[in-house]
């Protein structure tokens, strides 16, 4: 929608925005003089990837600076006609939250789990004296409302943990709405959901805007998403501006290179490789699992996994895809069934697999942060499973670690001697993947491997494990949620939901109809860049076949459907 | 109005000026907080309080520029990685290092430092100071200011004897408990409970009466007392350490417990291990001066500080200060100690964010 910026006030002036973060003993620019004008009513999206400086000016529009960084003094921030700079803290205080409110990332770990979630929302109203506890209430129930959350009378009085990731992030939406502010700023509100639960929060958040015509800042590194919620788009590369526009003329006619690159990902698409003249390598048959006492998280899966192909496991959180990872490698020996590997029944629990068999089952994380020893040297960590498997030492494990790092496309003289922490995401990815890579495994489980970096990086990991697999004959199970990096990557294609196989076949099957209900409710959530997406799927399928609620209609013994049919 | 007075206000108000005119903030406030205080006291206590104010703003200010000076030396002396760390030193941990450093020189170089004998007996008892003792004579007639330094040597030596020995117990079975888990955690974790439900004093009074006092038996003792505290720390740090996927990596790859626990868990746990190391020593140093103002620590005539205070203690209704010194010696080095953990408590959870 093209937007006048003529009609209405500038609320939020930005001008020569300079923010400095302590380190190595001297003051260095994060933020090298960012101008941002933001009218009433109009939204903006701020796209980058980590490291650009999207979440510190979101920060900076409430006036404040995370510990450790300040706000340069030449830089000016006027809110409504208010210099937030030089502001008292009080005053600055006295807009949060009551004219100025924030969505953050993770909902879960924003809200108090000791106090019900209405208590939460009325906290503002009340402190302010906007309203009595009452009325804060009712207008937080009829908030609910209009979000759309389930049972809008009951659900503000369970606690957090008692409602589903989605849904929080909708209630803290209705939360930032409680005063009415000005401005609302979301930092990255879905980028931690499935896409079935983000549709819904994007059409919730999109009405409710437009509803109080409230501005907002939308921070996200989804580019799909930001099409359908922004009516400005502001492009940033490294605390400095790349470009600024309206997200139609954004979206078909970037100007500078960075901006072109960005909309470029994700055209990376492997040649699909067939199971003809391949051995089947991992072949998981039958299998229940379930942790301790609880309930069964997979209920009779199987599939097979072929030498040399990439098998991608789909579906929501929850829906046994990791687990599935977890049986293989025998961290969760299964109830009932087995694993083979090349045709020999694997032992279900790692402790009694003898080396061969665990050298030849490797596995990337997702989080690299949480999968690389932060107090190990670069070196050591590829270097360890080089020597425990094939006992190589002195120069022999050296040049190994060297070969390695080569492959991975990192120079080995810079990297050999450092520790984790001082890697990027996507460096710490590939130190994660020459771990794998060091124990000349046949097989590696990739859970969730580009899910936590920018879509560059991802598309640059993407690239190598392809490259890989090709040079070194690798089988890969690909665990994602990422319909996109399933097209890019995939052979064939598993589709699980509540711990069962819906559907299974290969990749380019799979993206044609017939589909399965779940894999067709699946396809049509993820976003596309057409900013008329969300209105136009709006239309056509109605809220209520949408998202959570829509998935929880189906039934994973449906059967197969044409899209025209949904 | 004596000379004294008159300078003292006329220095502390050219210091509050200068630091008002060049825009010290915080410097111009101590300061002139500083001369209002001595204000009130010198218009009630008249020029006596004032010398003791006096005294003690000067010994604070000593302390002071001995802890910048020494910081400034170490930072210069030490490698580049070492010094970036001590920058962000604040001064009391300069202060509790210097401290720390003495102690150890005092102790290390006991028998050059100290004048006389440990035991030798040189003059009369209670005799005074004069320019031959610096402290003058105990009970005995034995040099004070040597029995003081020799007492570093034990009285230290003994507190991180036993301290050490608690940690690599403590911290060893802690890893064990955290990596293993199931009934061997368990185990262990009952064990420590059984220990650390006894009163600790009555535990080490118990031990010393039935082994009778000696070193040996002492450093046991204590370390048992000890080792449950340093167990439950290790086993929660390490707890939080183990759920890692780094941790699941290595267990896949088929390492045994002593690879996970010496290279994986262990240095992602040190940091709070180091700053429990100092909490603990200080408490261990405590008891184990308790122990011999009771009697039953370390047995004369080898010079200790809780002894000594016991020794000596007739002479406070003399109104001499002398018993005092050995104790101003344990609470110097407590607070030396203390000064230094807490700034590297600060560092290990900066780290964390």
């Amino acid at each position: 929608m093209p937007y006048d910026k003529t009609k209405k006030d500038v609320l939020l002036k930005i001008r020569n925005l300079k923010i400095q973060g302590y380190s190595d003993e001297s003051w260095v620019d994060i933020i090298k003089g960012v101008d941002l004008t933001l009218h009433r009513g109009e939204v903006m999206g701020l796209i980058g990837e980590s490291g650009a400086g999207k979440s510190t000016i979101g920060a900076a529009a409430m006036g404040y600076a995370r510990d450790g960084t300040r706000i340069s003094e030449d830089s000016s921030i006027e809110f409504d006609g208010m210099e937030l700079t030089t502001a008292t803290e009080g005053e600055r205080r006295a807009l949060r939250g009551n004219r100025i409110a924030y969505v953050a990332q993770s909902a879960a770990a924003s809200f108090n789990p000791a106090h019900k979630i209405i208590d939460q929302h009325t906290e503002g109203p009340l402190q302010y004296r906007l309203k009595k506890r009452m009325e804060a209430q009712e207008d937080a129930i009829d908030l609910y409302n209009r979000l759309r959350l389930p049972n809008p009378d009951e659900i503000g009085f369970r606690y957090p943990h008692q409602v589903s990731g989605g849904q929080l992030q909708r209630a803290m939406t209705a939360m930032a709405m409680s005063c009415r502010p000005d401005l609302i700023i979301f930092d990255e509100p879905t980028t931690a959901l499935d896409v079935t639960t983000q549709i819904e929060v994007l059409a919730a958040i999109r009405d409710i805007v437009d509803q109080f015509d409230t501005a907002a800042l939308y921070i996200t590194h989804d580019l799909a998403v930001v099409a359908q919620m922004a009516d400005t788009i502001k492009v940033l590369l490294k605390g400095e501006e790349v470009e600024e526009g309206s997200t139609a003329e954004m979206m078909s006619n970037p100007k500078e290179e960075y901006t072109k690159s960005l909309w470029a990902v994700r055209s990376f698409k492997s040649p699909q490789r067939s199971r003809e003249g391949r051995d089947c390598l991992i072949s998981v048959k039958n299998v229940d699992a379930a942790y301790s006492a609880g309930p069964k998280i997979l209920d009779d899966i199987s599939f097979d996994i072929y030498e040399g192909m990439t098998v991608a496991v789909v579906g929501e959180s929850g829906s046994g895809k990791s687990t599935a990872a977890r049986v293989i490698t025998g961290l969760l020996p299964p109830q009932k069934g087995e694993v083979l590997f090349k045709g020999e029944p694997f032992p279900a629990d790692y402790r009694n697999r003898n080396k061969e068999q665990l050298r030849q089952c490797q596995m990337i994380y997702q989080m690299a942060d949480t999968a690389l020893n932060p107090k190990v040297k670069i070196s050591e960590i590829i270097g360890r499973p080089a020597r425990f498997y094939s006992g190589l030492k002195g120069a022999a494990l050296k040049a190994r670690v060297d070969e390695l790092l080569d492959l991975i496309e990192l120079e080995p003289s810079q990297y050999y001697n450092r520790y984790p922490p001082e890697l990027s995401g996507g460096q710490k990815q590939r130190i994660g993947i020459a771990r794998a890579l060091a124990a000349e495994p046949s097989f590696i489980v990739c859970d969730e491997v580009t899910s936590a970096l920018d879509q560059l990086v991802a598309e640059g990991i993407l690239r190598l494990l392809d490259r890989l697999q090709d040079e070194l004959n690798l089988a890969y199970m690909f665990i994602t949620h990422d319909l996109a990096t399933v097209r890019s990557i995939a052979d064939e294609v598993v589709v699980m939901q509540n711990g069962k196989v819906v559907e299974q076949g290969p990749k380019d099957e799979m993206f044609k109809p017939p589909h399965h209900p779940y894999t067709d409710l699946l396809l049509s959530s993820v976003p596309e860049m057409d900013p008329d997406w969300l209105t136009t799927l709006l239309e056509e399928r109605g809220l209520e076949n949408l998202g959570e609620s829509a998935s929880k209609q189906i039934d994973p013994e449906d059967d197969k459907i044409m899209p025209s049919d949904a | 109005m004596s000379i004294f007075v008159i300078a003292y206000y006329s220095l502390l108000l050219i210091a509050s000026c200068l630091a008002a005119f060049y825009n010290q903030r915080s410097a111009f406030l101590l300061v002139f907080s500083l001369t209002l205080v001595s204000f009130i006291v010198g218009i009630i206590g008249g020029a006596d309080a004032l010398k003791f104010i006096a005294a003690i703003a000067a010994a604070i200010a000593l302390a002071a520029m001995v802890s910048y000076a020494f910081r400034e030396f170490v930072i210069i002396i030490v490698s580049n990685e070492m010094a970036k760390e001590l920058r962000t030193a604040p001064l009391t941990a300069a202060f509790g290092m210097f401290v720390i450093f003495t102690y150890a020189i005092a102790g290390i170089f006991a028998p050059w430092i100290a004048p006389f004998g440990e035991a030798e007996v040189i003059a009369s008892a209670f005799a005074p100071a004069d320019e031959n003792m610096l402290l003058g004579a105990d009970q005995l007639g034995r040099d004070m200011f040597s029995r003081l330094i020799y007492g570093t040597r034990n009285s230290v030596g003994l507190a991180l004897t036993a301290t050490l020995l608690a940690f690599f117990v403590g911290a060893f079975l802690g890893l064990l408990a955290a990596t293993k888990g199931g009934f061997l955690d368990n185990f262990l974790g009952r064990v420590a409970d059984v220990i650390m439900s006894i009163p600790s004093l009555i535990f080490a009074l118990l031990m010393l009466s039935i082994f009778g006092p000696s070193m040996p038996v002492i450093i046991i003792a204590v370390s048992i007392i000890y080792a449950p505290r340093v167990f439950r720390l290790t086993r929660a740090v390490a707890g939080d350490v183990v759920v890692m996927d780094y941790i699941e990596a290595a267990k896949l790859r088929g390492e045994g417990t002593w690879y996970l626990i010496r290279r994986e868990i262990l240095p992602n746990s040190t940091a709070p291990l180091v700053a429990e190391f100092g909490l603990e020593f200080c408490f261990v140093f405590l008891l184990v001066a308790g122990l011999s103002f009771l009697g039953l620590g370390i047995q004369p005539p080898t010079a200790d500080w809780g002894s000594m205070v016991r020794e000596n203690a007739t002479l406070i209704s003399f109104g001499e200060i002398t018993p005092l010194i050995p104790a101003a010696a344990i609470a110097l080095l407590t607070v030396g100690v203390n000064f230094v953990v807490d700034w590297m408590l600060h560092r290990s959870s900066g780290l964390k964010e």
